[in-house]
């Protein structure tokens, strides 16, 4: 479904590339997981597919497919067609992106008023169904309620709620749940595998937390700077990684019942 | 393992709550009883918002406790001001959680490391050279850092100037606030090798704040649960996995991904979100979250129950277990 051919993104023209000669190809209802420290280029690919490199990036090599589209042909025009309803995407920190001076309910009839032709009173229902799809109970209060009055990983449910509500058939998630606790974590992590079963959409997620990729995804990729260090299901990573990197990675993860120092 | 002799800081029921309006209060440390030893570390773990930093903060000094007291070698230290209070500090420093805005911008390393050193004129202006050498190769770090600004190095080395100062005077007990959640695993291992090779080379009390329960539990001499400003379980880091009693810390432990976890099982999340601390209910205050929840719960608070030796529960479930009266 969506296939990144050999790309290479570079930030300014003489340095060294962020990502170099990397490929991927997820298909439906897949979930990938992109592992690595910070600065291997794990956020560049992510924004590279979705066309939102920031500064002066850009895709001087390879190609990226989505449903056979060439996504790198894209004029804005078109990107505004598949942007929430194709492709969406979940940030870091959700809390961010929402307007801190609107309510909720606002910010989301608005957006969905954008891609859809809705009258305001079925787009604030639609947004109450959604919300409430995504674990927050008291959907119409917390359409009324500002960012401020909500907790981190209610934010964090609703930047899933506002991505997943034209059902998008590509998700992708830039470490959404690093900054939540570790009891919201699980609660987020089992939302989007939910959602996979519920919709077939396939995600895409970068993580530094190797226990949660391994636990969520069909496939891990370990990136190292820029380049992909390895590649392969749960098993092949957890277990018969010949890569000196990957090992280095999992030992390094702190585990219940390991290694004591003391 | 604690000896009374190695007992260098202790907490007694130390209750912090914050003004908000003129009826209002927000209760975020709620008689807290801790101790720090002389080369052991206390782990403290709990979600956002559980009062752990608080409580931290109140040990430094950098906040006053509403009630309770903190002795430090049995001298009740919260009541100290002016010139006192300065120089008791040099004997408890801190390590902050983000190595990026913890120095100022405009100050070199050898600055930085050495600033406390000024601060209560151990050192001369013309040794500073060779003492900021000294403590960057106590932390690993070439010599040649010294001539550095913190922006032209990576998260791990500045954690390391971050150890580097607090342990400059060489204090007895050191606070480290997160120091590891902003760095990636592969630094993480390493910056919490070095704190342990120091302790065990100058003997110091580490008091450690995560939420990382995984990571505390590795090298953590005790480990104090608090949920929402109450400890609701203290038992030692080995046991962690096997003993924890406490049905949050059962809940903790079961929404931690972990590699050597069974992944064909769903994992378990508490599906309710933390109550607001500004309304912590009557009774236990984990009791709308808590699956063995009983009437006894909403009536009446649990107090810390030793059930075994070093390992206190506060539920009302293990009230019956209690291993010594006298307590």
């Amino acid at each position: 479904m969506l296939e990144i051919q050999n790309i290479t993104v570079n930030y300014n023209k003489s340095g060294k590339p962020a990502v170099e000669n990397f490929s991927l190809a997820v298909e439906q209802g897949e979930i990938c997981c992109l592992v690595g420290e910070s600065g291997s280029g794990k956020t560049s690919v992510i924004r590279a597919v979705i066309g939102n490199l920031s500064g002066q990036g850009r895709v001087v090599q390879g190609d990226i497919f989505f449903e056979d589209e060439p996504l790198l042909s894209y004029t804005s025009n078109d990107w505004r067609k598949i942007y929430g309803t194709e492709i969406s995407m979940i940030f870091q920190d959700t809390g961010a992106m929402l307007n801190p001076i609107r309510t909720i309910g606002s910010q989301f009839v608005e957006y969905i008023r954008a891609h859809r032709a809705y009258s305001r009173k079925e787009a604030w229902e639609k947004g109450v169904q959604m919300l409430e799809r995504t674990c927050l109970p008291d959907g119409e209060r917390i359409m009324k309620s500002y960012p401020f009055q909500l907790s981190g990983g209610m934010k964090q449910r609703v930047g899933i709620a506002f991505a997943m509500v034209f059902k998008p058939k590509l998700l992708l998630a830039d470490e959404p749940t690093s900054a939540l606790d570790i009891t919201t974590q699980a609660q987020m992590i089992r939302q989007m595998m939910k959602l996979r079963e519920e919709y077939g959409t396939s995600i895409i997620m970068i993580t530094h937390n190797l226990a949660l990729a391994a636990y969520m995804s069909d496939h891990i990729v370990v990136m190292k700077d820029g380049k992909i260090a390895d590649s392969g299901d749960r098993n092949h990573i957890l277990h018969n990684s010949q890569a000196e990197y990957t090992k280095k990675l999992l030992s390094a993860v702190p585990s219940l019942g390991g290694y004591y120092y003391v | 393992m604690f000896e009374p002799d190695d007992l260098i800081i202790e907490a007694r029921h130390l209750t912090k709550s914050y003004q908000l309006s003129r009826y209002r209060f927000l209760t975020a440390c709620d008689d807290v009883s801790l101790n720090f030893y002389k080369n052991r570390t206390l782990g403290i773990v709990g979600e956002s918002g559980c009062g752990k930093s608080t409580f931290m903060r109140m040990a430094v000094g950098l906040e006053k406790p509403t009630s309770g007291e903190i002795l430090f070698h049995g001298k009740n230290i919260t009541e100290r001001k002016g010139e006192e209070l300065r120089l008791s500090r040099r004997h408890i420093q801190m390590i902050f959680q983000d190595p990026g805005e913890a120095f100022h911008p405009r100050m070199k390393v050898k600055e930085i490391i050495c600033e406390p050193l000024f601060n209560f004129n151990q050192i001369k202006k013309s040794e500073m050279a060779s003492k900021a050498r000294e403590l960057l190769e106590m932390v690993e770090l070439p010599g040649s850092f010294a001539e550095r600004y913190p922006h032209d190095m990576s998260g791990g080395q500045r954690q390391r100037i971050g150890i580097a100062r607090a342990l400059a005077l060489e204090p007895e007990v050191i606070i480290c606030d997160e120091i590891t959640s902003a760095l990636d695993v592969s630094v993480q291992q390493t910056i919490v090798q070095l704190l342990l090779d120091l302790q065990k080379r100058k003997q110091i009390s580490i008091g450690f704040i995560s939420h990382d329960l995984a990571l505390v539990q590795q090298f953590a001499h005790q480990i104090a649960v608090m949920y929402l400003g109450n400890v609701v379980e203290i038992l030692s880091g080995k046991e962690v996995s096997t003993k924890a009693a406490h049905p949050y810390t059962q809940a903790l432990l079961d929404s931690i991904f972990d590699l050597h976890m069974d992944f064909s099982k769903e994992i378990v999340s508490m599906d309710s979100e933390i109550p607001s601390p500004l309304n912590v209910p009557e009774g236990c205050p984990f009791q709308n979250r808590c699956i063995h929840c009983m009437d006894v719960c909403r009536a009446e608070k649990p107090e810390l129950w030793e059930t075994e030796p070093d390992h206190l529960v506060a539920c009302h479930q293990f009230k019956h277990f209690k291993y010594r009266e006298d307590k």
